[in-house]
C-alpha cells in the first residue's frame, strides 16, 4: 500500500523535513477531498485540522452583513491552509471553501500537537515553517490593505 | 507606409472611432487620422500627448497593436480634468495626438526566452501591445506568461480578451483581484503570490513589470527570489 510519505516529502511544505519528522508527520495525516462548494470549515469551530492542499482551490471568506461573504485570499496547490490548531484556542477565524473540487492532506491538530510536544526538534521546524508562511501571507495582506490599484 | 505624424511638438486632429467601456471608470477610445492617412508606426510601450481642444494635454500609454497603426487605442481612466474631458467626448469627436513619445519594451531583446509579463490595474493597458507583439511572433519566445493583478473583478481591463487569451494553448495567463464577493471563481490576492505558482527558466527569462510602484517592487523582489536576475527586469516610467 502506497503511503502518503512520498507525496509529503515533495511537497514544498515539508520538503527537506528530517525523514525522523516526516514519519511522525505521517502518522497524523488522512488524504481528504472536498466538491466545489464545500465548506471545510468555519470561522469560530475548534481547528483541528491544518491542510497540505494537493490539487483544487479553496477560498478563504469572511461574512460580512451587508455585502454576504468576502474572499480574502485563494489558496491552491503547493500550499497550506490554516494555522489556527497551532495557537491557542485553537479556533478558525474564517470560513473556508472549495471553489473547485479540492483533494488535500489533513493533519490531525491533536495528534500533531502532542508529538510536537514530545519532540521540540520537530516543533521548532513545524514553526519555522509556518512562521515563513504566515510571514508571507502577512506582507501580501499590507499590500492589499494599501489598495495599490486604486485612484488615490 | 507613410505617417501621420511628421512634427512630435504639434498636435493632429483625430476623430473618436470607438468608445469602448472597460470598467466603472477607464475607458478604450479608438481613434483614426481625420486627414485619412494611412498609419501611426509606434512601438510598445509608447505613449502619446492627447489634447481636448480647449481643456488640456494629457500623457496616455497606447494601448493597441503595433501591426495595426491604421487604429489608435489608447485606454485611460477618468482620474484628472483632462481625462475627464476625453471621457465626455463621444464617437465623431476630435482630439489632437502628438507623439508617439517614450522608450519601448525590450521585445527583441527577449527573442529566445522565456517572458513572464506582470501588469497591476490600468497597468495592463501599455503591456497589451507587448502581448501582441508576442503573439503575433510568437514562436520567437519561449514560455508567455502574463500574471494580471487588479482590485476587484470588476476592475479588470480586458475581460474578453484576457478569456481568449487563457484559451490559448501556447499563452498562461493567471488573473488575482485583492477581494472578491462569492461568485469570483478565480485568484484572490496579491499578484507577487502568483510568482511562485508558475513555471519558468530563470536563468533565461525576460520579465516586464507594469503597475503601481509597490506592486513592482514587491514584483521584482519575488522574481528575484525565484532566481531571475535583475538586468532582466524593464521598469517602465510611462504608467499611468
Amino acid at each position: 500500500m502506497q503511503t502518503l510519505e512520498p507525496y509529503l516529502a515533495e511537497h514544498p511544505f515539508l520538503k527537506g523535513l528530517d525523514p525522523r519528522h516526516l514519519n511522525i508527520i505521517v502518522g497524523c495525516a488522512s488524504n481528504v477531498s472536498f466538491d466545489a462548494e464545500q465548506y471545510i470549515l468555519h470561522e469560530g469551530e475548534e481547528a483541528a485540522n491544518f491542510f497540505i492542499i494537493h490539487h483544487g482551490k479553496v477560498a478563504l471568506e469572511i461574512f460580512t452583513s451587508d455585502r454576504g461573504p468576502i474572499t480574502i485570499q485563494t489558496i491552491g496547490e503547493g500550499e497550506v491552509l490554516g494555522w489556527s490548531w497551532l495557537i491557542p484556542p485553537y479556533h478558525w477565524h474564517y470560513d473556508a471553501r472549495a471553489i473547485e473540487p479540492t483533494s488535500a492532506i489533513a493533519l490531525d491538530a491533536k495528534c500533531l500537537r502532542a508529538k510536537c510536544e514530545e519532540d521540540h526538534d520537530l516543533g521548532y521546524e513545524l514553526l519555522k515553517r509556518f512562521a515563513h508562511v504566515i510571514t508571507q501571507r502577512l506582507e501580501a495582506t499590507r499590500l492589499q490593505l494599501l489598495d495599490v490599484y486604486g485612484v488615490h | 507606409m507613410k505617417s501621420i505624424i511628421t512634427e512630435p511638438m504639434i498636435p493632429k486632429p483625430f476623430r473618436i472611432h470607438r468608445k469602448l467601456k472597460e470598467t466603472h471608470d477607464t475607458y478604450t477610445i479608438e481613434l483614426e487620422s481625420t486627414n485619412g492617412a494611412d498609419g501611426f508606426p509606434f512601438s510598445a510601450g509608447q505613449f502619446n500627448m492627447l489634447y481636448v481642444f480647449g481643456v488640456g494635454e494629457v500623457p496616455i500609454s497606447i494601448s493597441g497593436d503595433p501591426s495595426m497603426p491604421k487604429m489608435l487605442r489608447h485606454t485611460t481612466r477618468s482620474v484628472g480634468t483632462v481625462t475627464k474631458a476625453i471621457l465626455k467626448l463621444r464617437s465623431g469627436d476630435v482630439l489632437g495626438v502628438r507623439g508617439p513619445f517614450g522608450s519601448h519594451w525590450p521585445v527583441n531583446e527577449a527573442v529566445g526566452n522565456d517572458v513572464v509579463i506582470v501588469a497591476g490595474g490600468i497597468g495592463l493597458a501599455p503591456m497589451r501591445p507587448v502581448l501582441y507583439s508576442f503573439i503575433s511572433h510568437r514562436d520567437k519566445y519561449g514560455k508567455i506568461i502574463l500574471l494580471y493583478g487588479a482590485r476587484t473583478p470588476e476592475d479588470l481591463l480586458y475581460k474578453k480578451e484576457l478569456e481568449q487569451w487563457r484559451g490559448r494553448f501556447d499563452l498562461e495567463v493567471k488573473v488575482i483581484v485583492d477581494s472578491a464577493t462569492g461568485s469570483w471563481r478565480g485568484n484572490v490576492g496579491v499578484v507577487t503570490t502568483l510568482i511562485p505558482r508558475i513555471q519558468f527558466d530563470p536563468l533565461h527569462t525576460v520579465a516586464m513589470i507594469c503597475g503601481p510602484e509597490v506592486m513592482m517592487r514587491y514584483t521584482l523582489k519575488e522574481l528575484q527570489n525565484c532566481g531571475v536576475k535583475k538586468k532582466t527586469s524593464m521598469f517602465p516610467w510611462n504608467v499611468i
